[in-house]
């Protein structure tokens, strides 16, 4: 699937999650949005792109979010 | 309650609601009714009816007839009985020679200005006038029918479902009244005085040149045959009748289909729907004649390419083919290459069993449903803050508001029955706050003015709901008692710190929302201290890359005033199509099972592993969106798509057709060749409301019956070829009657318990959730607690979309609906509803217009980043500058080639209401409108090889 729609869409979750003023709480949310919303495959795509990449299309949260849990990872 | 009979009882006054109760003599009888209660009302409880003509039921007495004369003892005179309200220990009498032959008198004066022609009229047999000169035992008429008359006026023909005929018109003000207090419209007055006194549309107009929205309130309420249904002229008068609902907005009116045979000849409101109290629009009440349309495709049809023409085939093999074209991808691309779509136009069982098929059939969870692309952040959003998605008040609840807030919604055009209902309120002094981009109609109509209309640009709702908030939390009008007992301590705070922040204030986003600060200052105080202030919000609310998070706003706002819970107030998502709520309540969603659980959840799981006796995948499935993607990717092949259009209704049209060309087995299930059924390779025929049983569930969680009133023109209901189709992938089912889905359903799910057909039949309809705390079902949600426990604040920070105005695309488009066409159109396009819309127009302001050489009429390339299709321009100040409107009920018009794939960041909901732009004129199509008639053109070629291959 097209990962630049990926991270797009993983950055657009980011930035709701971004406003929280409790930080852990934005992190985990945004992994279990993930987690809890994105089919396998998508979410396959997006842990290929991390491992491969240098994260570099997605926003500072959403990366420390992805890599500060595993639970989301297929 | 008798859900078969023709004729209902006409009370001649509407029932009065009150804790006195008085009791009176009526004929000898005692009768006991609420204070207020007229005495028309209470003979007619008792069993007499009083002779009427321009008294009814649904509408206030009006006194003009005489001949509801009653006799009262120790009073003079005979008072009018549907004007007389009855007292406590009165002694009524409505029969006696002398009130015989006042009515008589006045039956005469009635007939001698009447066509004697009951023979052939088309009310014979419905005609109040010709069963009074009954009752009153008239024999002959002393005038003459030789004197002055109206027996040569000309009738007015215009509308395509009603004919006016002046020359029947006994002036007795039923349709003026009906226009205005149950329509709210105030097309018609009664002009003339005297004798000379005639009803005429508008300043003595034909009804289409009038502001008549030919609801059909004055057909109904018309005595006699001067407004009548032209199908009633054509078929004659109806012998049976079965109550349904409406299968077009999610307002979900009761109807009762009048029948003769197999034939329906007029669909009327039903006046004990709860939904709509006897009341209908122009879709639901004349639009029905799609049904029987000769585009209907009652053959299954099969092809192996696209570019093939369709072989008409059997049932049987139809659908061994389609399985063994799911079976053949599943082991050559995978278990989770194909999936299906659910529709908001099929019934709750149906879509159940759609979603069972696919997450049990097909071994994944690869099912999603048109709500996708219109309510699904009120899924999310309320969920998330409430703990379940659902509008939390019934209709009725409006009658307890004392302000109405409307977000992004057009009531009066796209949930007209419940606009009524609305008006009907607002005109009763309730305060009203609109915030839309566009000046919609409800901003000033008859004897209504919104007290603030904040149009923001489309796109910065958030901040809107943002700033609302700054000033309810700085100017101290929180319910700090609801908050402290109902809502999570922690979450508030959070919140309460957020929107007090200055650059949250109406004073530092008015750049952004474009709506000055004292605007926004006065709606939110009135929102909070006006007393009873519900929200009701529609499409320009969710189809936002924001959506979700606005409707999360909305819900802060009701808590953090302490608007929920209690009649009059609420959060109330206006719902599109009739089904959506059920189709999301049916598990249609590909993250979670029937009743919004999710997935993931292993007891939930279970229940259905053990009931369906298979297992299932814990992980969500691919939302339509993620499917066109992972089409065009190569991993999702395959797709089973009942009752919907996603070529014409999904955003970016030309992503959406590479999807389905990429895909190798599309399997559509229709009543017409849709333009997704030309992209298709099995198309399998569906059925009409008409055709089956089962049930729908409104914007109010209300689940109402639709009753089969004529076989299925392609043999089958629509569950039925599920059925066919799981059976034939190996998942065994066999259900006879939709009732029995509707008991698993109940079995499986906690907050459909109680429900069941039985249960919907006694009450008329049931509110969800219907289980042992609640056997009856439930009215108002989130009374003692929220469904999650306690409320939840979430912050909302607005970001801007990334649709983004610039030189190249300097304007925004926004997408809506009008009236008289209902979604894509494929329903309404085939009926005279066409007449009102024959086509999408671009609406552009004034000035915009002239800035480019555009005048009215003119057609104009609309061009975004995604693609360009051409339009005639409509030059409209309901717009505001820098902002353009269109529709999208006709394919060739293309709006959603424009519209581009942004989308909720929660749900993936399309933002069909923000699309930079540029409009220029032009003189021809866009070439994407020239390839679609050709493709087009080829596809309807392809249709018609069909019959001709088999002998
Ligand atoms: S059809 Fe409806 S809007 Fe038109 S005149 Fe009758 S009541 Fe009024
Ligand atoms: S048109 Fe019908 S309802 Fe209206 S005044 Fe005449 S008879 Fe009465
Ligand atoms: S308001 Fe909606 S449900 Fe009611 S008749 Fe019109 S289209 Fe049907
Ligand atoms: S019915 Fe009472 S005056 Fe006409």
């Amino acid at each position: 699937m097209d990962t630049h729609h990926l991270t797009r869409m993983a950055n657009q979750i980011g930035s709701f999650f971004e406003a929280m003023p409790d930080r852990q709480e934005a992190l985990a949310g945004i992994s279990q949005h993930i987690k809890r919303f994105w089919e396998p495959r998508m979410r396959r795509e997006l842990q290929q792109y991390l491992q491969h990449g240098d994260g570099a299309e997605l926003s500072g949260i959403v990366l420390e979010a992805l890599q500060a849990d595993d639970d989301w990872k297929v | 309650m008798d859900l078969n009979t023709i004729h209902d009882t006409d009370f001649g006054t509407p029932a009065r609601v009150s804790e006195r109760m008085v009791t009176l003599e009526i004929d000898g009888q005692q009768v006991t009714v609420p204070e207020g209660t007229s005495l028309m009302r209470a003979a007619a409880e008792a069993g007499t009816m009083v002779p009427k003509l321009c008294a009814t039921d649904s509408l206030e007495p009006f006194g003009s007839c005489r001949l509801c004369l009653v006799e009262i003892e120790g009073r003079r005179g005979f008072p009018a009985s549907c004007t007389t309200p009855a007292e406590a220990g009165m002694v009524v009498r409505t029969q006696s020679d002398k009130l015989q032959s006042l009515r008589k008198g006045v039956m005469e004066l009635y007939i001698s200005d009447h066509p004697l022609d009951c023979l052939t009229c088309s009310a014979n047999g419905d005609c109040e006038l010709q069963d009074m000169a009954g009752v009153t035992g008239l024999r002959e008429v002393r005038y003459g029918l030789a004197g002055e008359n109206h027996l040569d006026s000309p009738k007015d023909e215009s509308n395509p479902y009603f004919s006016y005929d002046p020359s029947k018109c006994i002036v007795c003000n039923r349709c003026v009244r009906a226009c205005e207090e149950t329509q709210g419209t105030f097309a018609l007055t009664i002009s003339g005085r005297g004798f000379d006194s005639r009803v005429s549309p508008g300043q003595s107009e034909a009804f289409m040149e009038s502001e008549c929205v030919s609801c059909g309130a004055c057909v109904d309420a018309c005595p006699t045959a001067t407004l009548q249904e032209k199908s009633v002229i054509q078929f004659g008068q109806p012998e049976h009748s079965k109550i349904t609902t409406c299968a077009y907005c999610g307002v979900g009116c009761g109807f009762k289909a009048e029948m003769k045979g197999n034939q329906v000849v007029r669909m009327t409101p039903w006046k004990d729907g709860k939904a709509n109290e006897g009341h209908a629009c122009v879709k639901g009440r004349f639009a029905w004649g799609y049904a029987t349309h000769p585009d209907r495709i009652t053959k299954p049809m099969i092809r192996s390419k696209i570019t093939d023409p369709w072989r008409e085939v059997s049932w049987e093999e139809a659908i061994a083919y389609a399985a063994s074209e799911f079976k053949r991808l599943q082991a050559k691309y995978g278990k989770d290459s194909i999936g299906g779509i659910t529709s908001s136009r099929c019934t709750n069982e149906e879509t159940y069993l759609v979603q069972k098929l696919i997450r049990a059939g097909f071994g994944n969870n690869n099912v999603d449903t048109c709500a996708r692309v219109c309510h699904s952040p009120t899924g999310y959003g309320l969920g998330q803050t409430y703990g379940t998605s659902a509008g939390t008040q019934t209709f009725k609840s409006i009658e307890h508001s004392d302000v109405i807030l409307v977000i992004g919604a057009n009531p009066t055009d796209a949930h007209p029955v419940f606009g009524s209902r609305m008006k009907k309120r607002l005109r009763e002094g309730a305060k009203l706050i609109v915030i839309d981009p566009r000046k919609i109609d409800l901003i000033n109509s008859p004897h209504i003015k919104a007290d603030y209309h904040l149009p923001l640009k489309p796109g910065t709702n958030v901040a809107m709901i943002t700033a609302l908030a700054h000033v309810i939390v700085t100017e101290g009008l929180l319910a700090d008692d609801f908050i402290a007992e109902r809502c999570e301590e922690k979450s508030f705070h959070d919140w309460k710190d957020f929107v007090a922040k200055p650059e949250n204030s109406p004073e530092a986003t008015a750049e952004i929302t474009g709506v000055p600060a004292e605007q926004v200052r006065g709606a939110a105080r009135l929102y909070a201290t006006g007393g009873n202030a519900a929200i009701y919000y529609g499409l320009g609310v969710t189809e936002h890359s924001q959506g979700s998070t606005m409707v999360i706003g909305i819900a802060n706002l009701a808590m953090a005033t302490g608007n929920i819970g209690r009649e009059g107030v609420g959060v109330n998502p206006l719902r599109g199509q009739n089904n959506v709520q059920g189709s999301c309540d049916m598990g249609s969603f590909p993250h979670e099972l029937p009743g919004y659980r999710h997935i993931s959840d292993t007891t939930t799981r279970q229940l259905f592993e053990q009931a369906w006796g298979v297992e299932l995948d814990p992980e969500p499935g691919l939302r339509i969106p993620n499917m066109f993607d992972a089409a065009l990717a190569g991993s999702f092949m395959g797709l089973y798509c009942e009752g919907e259009d996603i070529v014409q209704s999904d955003p970016n049209t030309q992503h959406v057709t590479a999807a389905l060309s990429a895909m190798e087995c599309i399997v559509v299930q229709d009543i017409f060749l849709n333009e997704t059924a030309k992209y298709a390779h099995v198309f399998l025929p569906g059925s009409s409301f008409l055709e089956k049983d089962g049930t729908f569930t409104n914007a109010e969680r209300r689940i109402s019956r639709v009753r089969q009133v004529m076989k299925p023109l392609a043999k089958y209901a629509d569950w039925e070829v599920t059925q066919l189709l799981a059976n034939a992938l190996g998942l065994k089912m066999d259900y006879t009657h939709p009732s029995q889905i509707m008991d698993e359903i109940a079995r499986l799910t906690p907050s459909f318990a109680g429900v069941s057909y039985e249960k919907i039949d006694k009450h008329g309809s049931v509110q969800w959730p219907c289980n042992d705390d609640a056997p009856d079902g439930t009215q108002t949600m989130h009374i003692d607690g929220f469904v999650r426990g306690k409320g939840k604040f979430f912050v909302t920070q607005y970001i801007a979309s990334d649709e983004k105005v610039n030189r190249r695309f300097p304007l925004i488009l926004t997408t809506g609906r009008i009236l008289s066409q209902y979604n894509v159109g494929a329903q309404t396009r085939r009926t005279a509803n066409s007449m009102w819309h024959p086509e999408d127009v671009l609406e552009i302001h004034p000035h915009d217009a002239e800035e480019r050489g555009i005048k009215d009429g003119d057609s104009v390339a609309v061009t975004s980043r995604a693609g360009e299709t051409v339009l005639h321009a409509k030059v409209s100040e309901r717009m505001q500058p820098g902002v353009v409107y269109t529709t999208f009920h006709f394919p060739e018009s293309g709006a959603n080639v424009i519209t581009t794939d942004n989308s909720d960041w929660a749900t993936n909901c399309p933002e069909y209401k923000v699309t930079a732009v540029q409009v220029l004129p032009v003189t021809q199509p866009s070439e994407w409108q020239q390839s679609y008639q050709r493709f087009n053109q080829t596809q309807l070629e392809l249709l018609e090889q069909a019959g001709e291959g088999k002998a």
